[in-house]
């Protein structure tokens, strides 16, 4: 018995149902059809009611949202695609993000956004929009990387009274695995630390953690240990725990799958350079996608994110400053 | 879907129903509404004056011209119903109980305040009594408040409403489309009422749309039209009875399009140079207040000497508002929390300055 990532979050989402008469699921194709990606399979048959079908509006999906937050309601958003939600970015960074600090009402909604790129994607298939959400104060942006993180980080999202995104990878949908679902998580906002490793430090999220993770063992057969950081939330950004990998091991390259200006992978050297700048032996490096819109063909795709050999061979150079 | 398009009349309405023309029933509604439109005149005036003097940070929008439209809606909503106002809905906020107290802790910026200085002027409102506070995008309150219609429908509440409104400049953006829609596709008791006040800050009509006339955008999305003449209060209670009444009935949403003149600027600091002369004369250019004052001389409802003590015990209310929050002090940065979020552990690390 094996569960998927995409499993994972279907089942995240039926135990809140279960648990919680609050919490309800508004989206686009979620209701009979189950999800453009069967996210909520069956969900609409066993709760009624309580899994609706949306128009193709993100503004009014997420406007709505606080609206029934507001109510007392925990609406959990799912986007079709992270890329659309572009339409309804202004209720969620103006509305949903204000509400509290405006009104000391507080706004427990839920966004699921299906990010990153898969082979074939395109551009508007495939974005990572963590960090223009996580721009602005007021939002929680959950990047899980694993199985366990995907059910765990988003039964607690919907017990958060903040407003919370969760980008969901859709790279991990079918291809990660795990036995069972977890019992136990780390709490919300902690690191984890993925791979030990003295030699340098690569601070990373989502689908980029398992191209890490490949290059570390890469490396190893070279004798160079890597430690791998897991952000899991970045924002906020669990800075103690990089800043404690960076220590042990003097370097570090922040990896992300999103586009190079701004963004994770900068905030993350900027915090290590300001708090953290004697602790390092050589400049803090950065791996991020390429410079352009997101490729359709798999030859271009496969270039245009950071790839396990892309990775390894910034690691390399990492360890010869 | 039925589409009961009611005429714009330059004439005070005809139309009987429960607010038949000298009834003791329009009586007490269209005192109750004169009264809010009244305060929320002389609120506005002293709020504009207050601005001249240099005492309110940032602007100030008033609702002059469009009080009529604004109170009659408030005086058909009730505890339970949710109402998201816009800029120009100080009498609709007062129908709806908002107290003036709180309208001068926002201008004035009051630690407080409902919004405790954080926000000011028309950006406030009391979630949790159902008036919501309005964020500048126009068309983004709308879906908001069908979304608390949706959850009040899913807890199994009935007989309520929820009311926002919103100009002839906000039914240009996709919120708007995007919201109505929705809302009649849930079949949600909404009135949405769009003010047609000719402008949007400079922008005539002329250049914001190209149908003859909004209210034929209610078939379109299949919910009732209503039009209105919104210099007239007895028209704007009868049309706004009958939509919030249709809409409490579960008729779905209805839309309210009230035809009438802004006569201010966009905001105090706008002298409106641009504002059509003809316009200004017309019967659209009228002003509510004076309409509304006529007509209750006419019935014999009130006398001159009734309103000018109207008007006097209003004017009272509010110095003494003002008096009271200018008292109240300025808000200190170092008692803020700096902290968006009701999750506090989960506040961002930076480093600390």
């Amino acid at each position: 018995m094996s569960i998927t990532y995409l499993e994972a979050i279907r089942e995240a989402q039926a135990y809140a149902l279960r648990h919680d008469p609050r919490v309800f699921i508004y989206g686009q194709d979620v209701g009979a059809f189950g999800g453009a990606f069967k996210a909520t399979k069956k969900l609409a048959e066993e709760f009624p009611g309580r899994v609706i079908d949306a128009p193709i509006s993100e503004d009014a999906m997420v406007g709505a949202a606080v609206g029934a937050a507001i109510e007392g309601m925990r609406p959990i958003i799912e986007m079709q695609f992270a890329d659309f939600s572009t339409v309804g970015f202004n209720q969620v960074v103006n509305q949903a993000a204000t509400l509290f600090w405006r009104t000391e009402t507080p706004c427990p909604i839920v966004i699921r956004l299906p990010s990153g790129g898969t082979s074939g994607g395109g551009p508007f298939h495939s974005q990572s929009l963590e960090a223009i959400y996580s721009h602005y104060p007021g939002l929680i942006v959950m990047t899980p990387a694993t199985v366990e993180d995907a059910y765990s980080m988003l039964i607690e999202a919907v017990a958060i009274d903040d407003p919370v995104l969760f980008f969901e990878h859709k790279y991990l949908y079918y291809h990660l695995k795990a036995e069972a679902l977890p019992t136990e998580a780390l709490p919300v906002g902690e690191a984890r630390i993925a791979r030990q490793g003295r030699d340098a430090t690569i601070v990373t999220y989502g689908a980029m953690l398992h191209e890490s993770l490949a290059a570390a063992t890469e490396l190893a057969s070279e004798g160079t240990e890597l430690e791998i950081v897991d952000l899991r939330t970045v924002r906020p950004i669990d800075t103690d725990t990089v800043l404690a990998s960076v220590a042990r091991t003097g370097r570090l390259l922040a990896v992300g799958e999103a586009w190079p200006w701004g963004g994770v992978t900068a905030e993350v050297v900027s915090r290590v350079a300001e708090e953290g700048f004697n602790l390092l032996d050589a400049p803090p490096q950065r791996l991020n996608a390429r410079d352009t819109p997101i490729p359709y063909h798999p030859n271009l795709w496969a270039e245009h994110r950071p790839s396990t050999n892309r990775i390894a061979a910034a690691a390399r150079n990492l360890l010869q400053l | 879907m039925a589409t009961a398009t009611a005429q714009a009349s330059a004439e005070p309405s005809k139309n009987p129903g429960n607010l038949a023309h000298g009834s003791e029933h329009l009586r007490q509604l269209y005192t109750k509404a004169y009264h809010f439109m009244l305060t929320a005149r002389l609120l506005d005036e002293k709020f504009a004056g207050l601005y001249r003097a240099g005492k309110i940070h940032g602007g100030v929008f008033l609702g002059r011209g469009q009080e009529a439209l604004s109170a009659a809606l408030g005086v058909h909503l009730r505890k339970g119903d949710v109402f998201a106002p816009l800029i120009r809905d100080q009498a609709g906020r007062l129908a709806f109980g908002e107290t003036v107290l709180d309208a001068a802790r926002t201008y004035l910026g009051s630690p407080l305040g409902p919004m405790r200085a954080r926000d000011g002027n028309v950006h406030r409102g009391r979630p949790s009594e159902g008036l919501l506070p309005m964020i500048s995008h126009l068309g983004a309150m709308i879906s908001v408040t069908a979304g608390c219609l949706m959850a009040k429908r899913m807890r199994g509440q009935s007989n309520f409403v929820g009311a926002t409104c919103i100009g002839d400049g906000g039914t240009s953006t996709g919120s708007f489309h995007e919201a109505l829609n929705m809302a009649s596709v849930e079949r949600l008791p909404l009135v949405l009422v769009v003010a047609n006040n000719q402008y949007a800050y400079s922008t005539p009509t002329s250049r914001q749309f190209a149908c003859a006339d909004l209210v034929d955008r209610a078939a379109g999305y299949g919910v009732a039209g209503h039009s209105v003449d919104g210099t007239d209060l007895e028209a704007c209670l009868d049309t706004m009875e009958r939509a919030v009444s249709a809409a409490r009935a579960g008729n779905g949403p209805q839309l309210v399009v009230a035809s009438l003149l802004r006569l201010s600027g966009h905001g105090e600091h706008d002298v409106a140079d641009y504002v059509d002369e003809d316009l200004k004369r017309s019967k659209l250019g009228r002003d509510c207040l004076k309409v509304a004052e006529s007509f209750l001389l006419l019935q014999q409802w009130a006398t001159p000497q009734s309103l000018e003590e109207a008007r006097k015990e209003a004017m009272r209310v509010i110095n003494d508002a003002i008096a009271t929050v200018q008292r109240e002090g300025a808000p200190d940065p170092y008692l803020e929390d700096w902290c968006a979020l009701k999750s506090k552990h989960l506040i961002d690390g930076f480093p600390k300055p």
